[in-house]
């Protein structure tokens, strides 16, 4: 179908593309201006008019963030317990998902229903409640306490039997004339097969733990412990309001955090938006 | 003389258990189910979910009628109901919870018609839209804490970018953070910032299952944009715009992360939202059993909020729709 180009039309596509760049500027624009400051020299990052791109490029707030403050021990938790928390996701649920999706055993439905329901229930109502659980196991302060609680989840479960329920049954079934143990079964024909929805739930978790600011507050009560995105907001809450903070540091701590999620989102953009659509979780 | 007795009749097979019959009819119901391994399949996230969820669950509930005011566990006293009645004089609670149905308010209606209006722009088949939805995502998928670092900069009321902006169309300065009128609107702006790029992408399937067909129709008819934006497009969004306002809500009432980094409940509670207070009330003050009560009620809320918009959503759909 071609279209013909009335007046109206272009005038019509002007304006679309107008609107487009405007929101893709408001977007953009903090993401510029985090990078940028955190090039500035302290001091001179507010001026006015205030200037998008620095004058200078000036490395020393990531030199202080990773010799001064503990960015470096933040990042290394972070990854620890991101990577943990992604794999065990990745296993838990997908060995549940096959379990529920291609197994038949005497209560299967309605066991699924529950983890359904479970689905439901508010993490106010939990997280109390399991932070006295992590600190009747001794686990605050622990990298147990940081990972167990996220290894596992009925939405993972849910997504990935979604995906499982659609591998034709012949597959199953042919593996299994073979010969081949149903854990065979899953990990040789079940886990190749459904790369995408594994992927879609990998980043989802990641994306999740890595920016998750709540649970790490109550666990992680130990400097050495923080992950970045707590590292990050202790170093922006200031003892007293008289303390100028030093604004590039910051920007360059959030530079940090940022970078990695922004660098898998480039490339996986797809699995980051199914997941995101999928889960219905709003920022 | 019976006839039953005269001809006994032998059964066809001989019974192959001479257990009672409860035990057969158990065994018969549980070899049905010759998949056994399915079991071990989901015992680590059935172990999971038992302990980070059902238990939890039941403890929370319990934990709100006691007095438990350290952390850890000990003897926390029994006191009934006493939590819940505390809660009803309690003003600072009553104004958290005022304050986030005000966020929720403002955020909900604005964002889901900003992102509406984008992903009506988005679906005119203009070249480049997979770029642009690549950048109006960026912020869905940012962290928490490194946008309101940032934000806090962009607000600043001398050397804020925002101010910069308003004062080019001649807006005096405006000190969005530190005044009790406008610390929860720029809350609301860096949400709305922050989620627009979700709602767009949803919209946008919502849009994209419309058939053009109607459109087709509508225009042989004489109908213009505007009246086929109200007539088709927005009542067949229908299912769309119940699932962003529900899910919006649930989410809007849940918000903690820019509240604790940026202004901290201030200013003079301000923006002291109610996830933000039962976090100060149980972490800070150490009330569990209050603070768990506190959660129930907003759990209550939450899902009373949830179930009149469902019951609305179904009157609707057998009013309006085909």
């Amino acid at each position: 179908m071609t279209t013909e180009l009335t007046p109206r039309i272009v005038i019509f596509r002007v304006l679309g593309y107008a609107v487009l760049t405007i929101v893709a500027l408001t977007m953009v624009v903090p993401f510029v201006w985090m990078i940028s400051t955190s090039l500035k020299t302290p001091g001179s990052e507010f001026s006015y008019p205030p200037q998008i791109l620095p004058t200078e490029f000036n490395l020393q707030a990531y030199d202080t963030l990773f010799t001064e403050v503990p960015f470096g021990r933040y990042f290394l938790n972070t990854l620890f317990v991101t990577s943990a928390t992604v794999a065990g996701q990745l296993l838990i649920c997908s060995m549940a998902a096959y379990g529920f999706a291609r197994l038949n055993f005497v209560g299967r439905d309605l066991i699924f229903l529950l983890y359904l329901a479970t689905m439901m229930i508010p993490f106010q109502i939990t997280l109390i409640p399991t932070y006295l659980i992590i600190v009747g196991l001794g686990w605050v302060n622990q990298y147990t306490g940081l990972i167990i609680p996220g290894i596992s989840s009925a939405f993972g479960i849910f997504l990935l039997r979604q995906a499982f329920l659609n591998v034709p049954r012949d597959y199953q079934d042919a593996a299994r004339i073979d010969g081949a143990s149903e854990w065979v079964v899953f990990t040789r024909v079940f886990l190749p097969l459904n790369g995408p929805a594994l992927a879609t739930l990998g980043v989802f978790t990641f994306m999740g733990t890595w920016t998750d600011l709540l649970w790490p507050l109550l666990v992680a009560r130990r400097e050495e412990m923080r992950t970045l995105e707590l590292g990050l907001a202790y170093f922006n809450a200031r003892p007293n309001a008289f303390i100028q903070p030093n604004w590039p540091l910051l920007m360059a701590g959030a530079v940090v955090v940022m970078l990695p999620v922004l660098i898998i989102y480039f490339f996986a953009q797809r699995y980051f938006i199914q997941g995101i659509a999928l889960s219905g979780v709003k920022g | 003389m019976s006839q039953s007795e005269a001809i006994p009749i032998a059964p066809a097979y001989p019974p192959r258990s001479s257990g009672n019959p409860f035990r057969r009819a158990w065994r018969r119901f549980w070899s049905r189910s010759n998949e056994k391994a399915g079991y071990l399949f989901i015992l680590p996230s059935l172990i999971h979910i038992i302990a980070f969820l059902f238990i939890p669950l039941v403890f929370s509930f319990f934990l709100s009628f006691r007095d438990w005011d350290r952390p850890g566990f000990q003897d926390a006293p029994y006191i009934g109901l006493e939590n819940y009645e505390f809660m009803r004089e309690d003003s600072r609670f009553w104004d958290a919870m005022r304050n986030s149905a005000y966020y929720t308010l403002l955020s909900v209606p604005l964002g889901m018609a900003i992102s509406l209006a984008i992903a009506l722009v988005m679906n005119q088949k203009l070249r480049g839209v997979y770029l642009f939805r690549t950048l109006f995502f960026m912020p869905v998928i940012s962290s928490w804490v490194a946008v309101s670092v940032v934000w806090i900069t962009l607000l600043d009321p001398n050397a804020g970018i925002l101010n910069y902006l308003l004062g080019l169309v001649g807006i005096e300065p405006i000190n969005w953070l530190g005044n009790r009128n406008t610390a929860m609107p720029a809350i609301v702006i860096i949400s709305i910032w922050k989620g627009a790029g979700f709602q767009m992408v949803i919209w946008l399937a919502g849009l994209q299952a419309i058939p053009k067909e109607f459109y087709e129709a509508a225009s042989i008819d004489g109908a213009n944009r505007w009246q086929a934006f109200w007539r088709i497009t927005l009542p067949l969004l229908a299912p769309t715009t119940f699932f962003l306002a529900i899910t919006g809500v649930i989410g809007s009432f849940q918000v903690f992360s820019p509240v604790y980094v940026i202004t901290e409940g201030g200013p003079r509670g301000a923006t002291d939202v109610a996830v933000y207070h039962i976090y100060r009330r149980a972490f800070e003050e150490f009330d569990f059993g209050y603070a768990a009560a506190q959660a129930w009620v907003l759990f209550a809320v939450i899902f009373a909020l949830t179930a009149a918009q469902l019951w609305y959503m179904r009157r609707r759909r057998d009013e309006v729709i085909l």
